[in-house]
């Protein structure tokens, strides 16, 4: 009779103690691009500690919008929320957001001339004329010096760029804008710009198909979508003076470059590092979370799962063509987390 | 406010829908009328009602969002072609003209290609042919605009790009419309894919109008010495209303049509007259950019164009309603 009754009670404690896990749900919402790797952490952290995640990926936008009305329990973005957007969240919620970096990804210019084949080389001010409008030419003079021995056809440059508002652009014309005066004053960077010449494709692979498809054309997309679409990307300049070609290691070196100006709230655009092997054109992307949830539970929850994907979380990166976070930038993350209040 | 505009309309047509039933009861009594019809009644009454409650709603929340755009631009936001959200400056001239260029030039393509495909299914094909091609013509119907948009860039734009436009540069290069250079993306190819689109809805409309002209008339028309061209010609003038208000549903669907459009026009808010250059459109610029829109004044731009688009399927659709209440008085056709 005692036996049953111990049995039963400790049957029933262990269905209770199921349920206090299965209660702790994280909502979410923002960017695109890490959605695949966030996706595979929140898989994995669920089935390790039973903590649900519910993540929408509507945009870095969309992500920043909602944090704002405090309709989730974390955003994501791939651009750093200014002053002007922090104080109006410390306002509307009563708490600072902290910007926790997760990954690392590289923007690459694809390119589409057969004669040329792998390796096109270019400069950030060829670039940003290309891009201007005012290179039209694949044999253009300027074009022609820095790929010495190349068959550069006699066929006009068709840009192609996103039409949708996106964290890639902002990167890119972000980049574009640091090293050309005339691209800063004309065009000038953002998540969607006033494109002065060429074709708009909708995402990432919009551009890529836009690209793969048509000889002559220049575009710039995710790292990861040139690689899985056997595009040809182009090695760029980087502020050393050095040909990079893009790739995981040489997002790392930007971010590493990076690492004596990088500010204690981590909002930081690592386009045009310095160091020999930083690839110019790379960003981080953040979560963002806020400093001081009402519920401690949840508080808790993020906080463990933010050191998880740190420690454990960012080996899965390169699988999934993310650049993983130098350990010097994964320890100034951690002093972020540490700030998340607990009690 | 919105709540209380949604009262007043209901207020006001529910007096309007007592009367008869008022003047049931002052004649027979209570009992004359079936409780049930009543309760009937007011139920289908209040579902028609949601429907206005809804439109209504939705042009009240429109204009709410677009207020701080439409006071900012005022009229310059529809003059203007800078579309520049870096400096947070929006017309949105290059998205209207995009809009209506691509609809009625469809339209153009679309409409002598259904009339005859339609006159064809109605009058001249034989029983075995005509059911499967009209299955086939609804089945056009059927396929989701993504698929459309994935026709379109991999097998319309490289054709577009390596004989057709190549082509049209050599031999109508001299005339603005074919100026340019082949990209296959542009304002052709979404006329082409927006002409296919819209070719079964007017195509299966224009059938079943032609059909209801009775077989009286046409062989009235026979036995008058009338050669077949004759006798559908006839048809034809009986079912002008029809075809007409079928080209007008066709021209609402080419103009809100989004995802195939924005797949393949090029989404480069340029404003030029030759088809191959690329263009945009208002439904293709609100898929593209109202998800990463942060400041305002973006926001509020971007849901002026809707609203914008809103008003325009409105007029359109005034006008076909204006055009086939003419026809049909004049004509007194049989179809509506």
């Amino acid at each position: 009779m005692k036996g049953k009754f111990i049995a039963a009670a400790l049957i029933l404690g262990s269905l209770l103690s199921l349920n206090v896990h299965a209660q702790v749900k994280l909502n979410g919402a923002g960017a695109t691009f890490p959605y695949i790797i966030y996706s595979k952490w929140f898989d994995l952290y669920h089935k390790k500690t039973g903590i649900e995640f519910n993540y929408q990926s509507i945009g870095s936008g969309g992500g920043v919008k909602q944090v704002t009305e405090g309709t989730v329990d974390f955003g994501a973005s791939d651009a750093f929320l200014s002053d002007e957007q922090l104080s109006e969240i410390k306002g509307k919620r009563g708490t600072e957001v902290l910007h926790i970096p997760t990954v690392m990804g590289a923007v690459v210019v694809s390119y589409n001339l057969p004669s040329v084949g792998d390796g096109l080389q270019l400069t950030p001010d060829v670039l940003a004329d290309i891009f201007l409008g005012k290179v039209k030419m694949w044999n253009d003079g300027r074009i022609k010096k820095i790929n010495k021995g190349k068959n550069l056809p006699k066929r006009p440059i068709l840009v192609v760029h996103r039409s949708d508002g996106s964290g890639t652009t902002s990167i890119f014309t972000d980049y574009l804008s640091k090293v050309s005066k005339n691209w800063e004053k004309k065009v000038g960077m953002g998540k969607a710009v006033n494109w002065p010449i060429g074709l708009g494709g909708k995402g990432n692979d919009g551009v890529a198909g836009l690209v793969k498809q048509t000889e002559g054309s220049i575009g710039y997309v995710e790292l990861a979508y040139a690689v899985q679409n056997n595009l040809p990307y182009a090695s760029l300049k980087n502020k050393a003076g050095q040909y990079v070609k893009p790739s995981f290691e040489a997002v790392s070196a930007a971010a590493a470059g990076f690492l004596n100006d990088m500010p204690a709230d981590l909002r930081v655009s690592i386009v045009n590092a310095s160091g020999k092997d930083s690839y110019p054109i790379a960003g981080l992307t953040w979560l963002l979370v806020y400093q001081n949830m009402k519920d401690k539970t949840k508080a808790k929850a993020l906080h463990d799962f933010l050191l998880w994907a740190l420690d454990e979380g960012e080996q899965y990166a390169k699988g999934l063509h993310y650049a993983p976070l130098p350990d010097e930038v994964i320890a100034l993350c951690k002093k972020q987390i540490a700030k998340i209040a607990l009690k | 406010m919105s709540l209380s505009m949604q009262d007043h309309n209901d207020q006001r047509s529910g007096q309007q829908a007592v009367r008869p039933a008022a003047r049931a009861l002052s004649l027979g009594g209570m009992f004359r009328k079936n409780p049930g019809d009543l309760i009937f009644e007011n139920v289908t009454r209040f579902f028609a009602f949601i429907v206005l409650a809804l439109v209504v709603l939705m042009v009240y929340e429109m204009t709410v969002q677009s207020w701080p755009s439409i006071q900012h631009f005022g009229f310059s936001f529809v003059s203007s072609s800078d579309w520049d959200p870096v400096n947070d400056l929006y017309g949105a001239l290059p998205f209207i003209y995009g809009t209506l260029f691509s609809s009625l030039g469809a339209l153009l393509l679309a409409v002598p290609l259904s009339v005859g495909v339609a006159i064809f299914l109605s009058e001249i094909a034989p029983g075995w042919l005509e059911q499967p091609l009209s299955m086939l013509v609804e089945l056009l119907a059927a396929i989701p605009s993504i698929v459309y948009g994935l026709f379109g860039i991999f097998v319309m734009v490289p054709w577009l790009q390596t004989d057709i436009q190549p082509f049209l540069i050599e031999e109508f290069g001299w005339m603005p419309l074919f100026e340019g250079a082949p990209y296959g993306f542009g304002m052709l190819a979404a006329i082409l894919i927006l002409t296919i689109m819209i070719l079964p809805i007017i195509t299966s409309i224009s059938r079943d109008v032609m059909r209801a002209i009775p077989d009286t008339q046409r062989e009235a028309a026979m036995a008058l010495g009338a050669t077949r061209w004759e006798a559908i010609r006839i048809v034809l003038t009986g079912s002008k209303s029809g075809i007409l208000s079928a080209a007008l549903l066709g021209l609402g669907r080419a103009v809100g049509e989004t995802m195939a459009v924005t797949m393949v026009i090029g989404n480069s808010a340029d404003i030029s007259i030759s088809v191959l250059n690329p263009a945009h459109t208002m439904a293709s610029v609100l898929a593209n950019e109202f998800a990463e829109a942060t400041s305002q004044l973006y926001v509020s731009s971007l849901i002026e164009i809707a609203l914008l688009l809103f008003v325009m399927t409105l007029i359109l659709n005034a006008i076909a309603r204006g055009i086939v209440w003419r026809i049909t008085k004049r004509y007194g056709a049989v179809a509506a």
